[in-house]
């Protein structure tokens, strides 16, 4: 399930980022890969929708919020706990 | 300061504030909103509204108590969104200010523009609520012209007679200080006598939220300008309207001159749709000192735009920090959005009235809700408590969403 999670993830962040999926790695941030703010924003917004979860993040203060989107690595993890608490 | 028309080399007019009216989260009047200007007063709360609990923003500075049968008739509510409501009401409060009665051949030579940037938007949501979640195939046949955009500048001009240009100007949060720029510049080369101009706004509505929502630049506890743990901005409604004269007409009718406009500029960043530019606000500035003859020691005070958010605030900052050098220290600035919130097309307008009460009463409005100092937002930003000062001129800016600037230049009367 974790595997099929992390590729959905890939494919929406790829999408997003105009790139293949296999160009993404965990270390991958989203400046690396040239998401900018609104392209962040819009990127939440395609996991809420592709998970139905609600993902605590303000734009304001990023470093602030619950979901760490510093890298593809801690975005999967975050995500994957707000699927396991769905779940729950 | 006294000269006159006849002796501007350019031939411009020179511009006078006449009256002023407003109702918004602090206040049904201007004396109310300058009261609780001067006690740094927040009128954000919860919000309430249909299906409130289904946002995750429940917060803003929404007019209360706010009965519309308290003002309006019902024929006047069936055509009247709220946006038109606040706008017709602080109209009339202006113009009573002013003394102006537009019978007659005033009339022809004077008009209106607003600014507003959602328009009629509960008028929008109530009727999409209406035929899409109750499925009903009928709606009133008032909602078109109770929605348009200047339904407001329209209702304002058939309340007064204003038959000269009538209009509105939409450019997002920037929107009033573009109507009053124009106003302002209409007054100024004699194309109207007198101006009725500020603007509205009525966005606190469920679907108005939610869109807000989507950009995730809101924040759920409170609105703090420049200080370092700013989480985002909090939306207000109201309405705020002026009204600009010829200034040698008011003064030989006797009027009592609220202030003296003396410069206008705008700018557009051709950049990004939602990310400022501390660059393109900079030209607006430093455009609206020239156009007023204005050098930058001679400002004192500057109602920022300050909504709040991570990147305006920093921005804006860089920006007067550049145009004004060395002065950048010594001027004082402050949001009054901690205490109104940002009334989006109506805003402002509504801050305007913080710039003439700096000017005609040497109080400066205090920045609320100001916690902790943020190194990029290193300039006198009067935190928490208003201040006793005296200005002679003062700037108001406003920066929108789409880049596009508006910076206006008022002067003691």
């Amino acid at each position: 399930m974790t595997d099929q999670i992390r590729n959905r993830i890939t494919a929406i962040i790829a999408e997003q980022a105009m790139l293949e999926p296999d160009q993404i790695s965990d270390d991958s941030t989203p400046q690396d890969l040239g998401i900018d703010s609104l392209g962040l924003v819009e990127s939440i917004f395609a996991l809420e929708e592709e998970f139905d979860i609600s993902i605590p993040f303000n734009a304001n203060e990023p470093d602030k919020s619950d979901f760490d989107i510093s890298t593809m690595g801690t975005i999967i993890a975050a995500v994957e706990r707000l699927v396991a608490q769905k779940a729950a | 300061m006294s000269l006159k028309n006849s002796e501007r080399p350019d031939g411009l007019r020179r511009v006078a504030i006449t009256g002023a009216g407003t109702i918004n989260a602090l206040g049904h009047d201007v004396p109310t909103t300058l009261a609780a200007f001067r006690e740094g007063r927040c009128g954000i709360g919860p919000l309430e509204f249909r299906d409130v609990d289904r946002l995750s923003i429940q917060i803003g500075a929404q007019v209360h108590p706010w009965r519309a049968e308290d003002y309006f008739n019902r024929q006047q509510i069936l055509l009247y969104d709220k946006f038109t409501q606040f706008a017709l009401l602080a109209a009339k409060q202006a113009v009573a200010q002013s003394g102006l009665d537009f019978q007659g051949a005033l009339g022809l030579r004077s008009g209106v523009v607003l600014g507003t940037a959602g328009g009629g938007l509960n008028t929008w949501d109530e009727n999409y609520r209406t035929v899409y979640e109750e499925g009903k195939n009928r709606v009133h046949p008032f909602v078109v012209p109770k929605l348009m955009n200047n339904a407001a500048a329209s209702h304002v001009s058939m309340e007064f007679g204003l038959r000269g240009p009538a209009f509105t100007v939409a450019t997002a949060c920037a929107s009033s200080n573009h109507a009053m720029g124009l106003a302002f510049q209409m007054v100024r080369s004699g194309a109207a006598q007198v101006m009725l101009t500020g603007g509205s706004e009525a966005m606190l509505c469920f679907g108005g939220v939610k869109a807000w929502e989507g950009l995730r630049v809101m924040s759920k506890d409170a609105c703090r300008p420049f200080s370092a743990n700013r989480n985002g901005m909090v939306q207000g409604e109201g309405a705020g309207v002026f009204v600009f004269e010829d200034f040698d007409n008011a003064r030989a009718r006797g009027a009592d001159i609220l202030a003296e406009v003396v410069g206008f500029a705008m700018s557009s960043d051709a950049q990004d749709i939602v990310m400022p530019s501390a660059q393109g606000a900079e030209r607006a500035i430093t455009a609206a000192l020239q156009d007023g003859g204005l050098n930058p020691e001679d400002v004192g005070y500057i109602n920022a735009h300050g909504t709040g958010t991570a990147a305006n605030d920093k921005t804006e900052c860089a920006a007067v920090a550049h145009a004004f050098g060395h002065h950048a220290d010594r001027l004082m600035i402050s949001s009054t959005k901690a205490m109104h919130g940002h009334i989006i097309g109506g805003t402002g307008a509504v801050e305007l009235l913080a710039c003439i009460m700096a000017l005609r009463d040497g109080v400066i409005a205090p920045t609320i809700g100001y916690q902790e100092p943020d190194p990029e937002c290193a300039l006198d930003v009067v935190p928490n408590e208003a201040r006793q000062a005296r200005v002679d001129a003062v700037l108001s800016n406003a920066f929108a969403f789409g880049g596009l600037n508006a910076v206006i230049a008022l002067r003691r009367a």
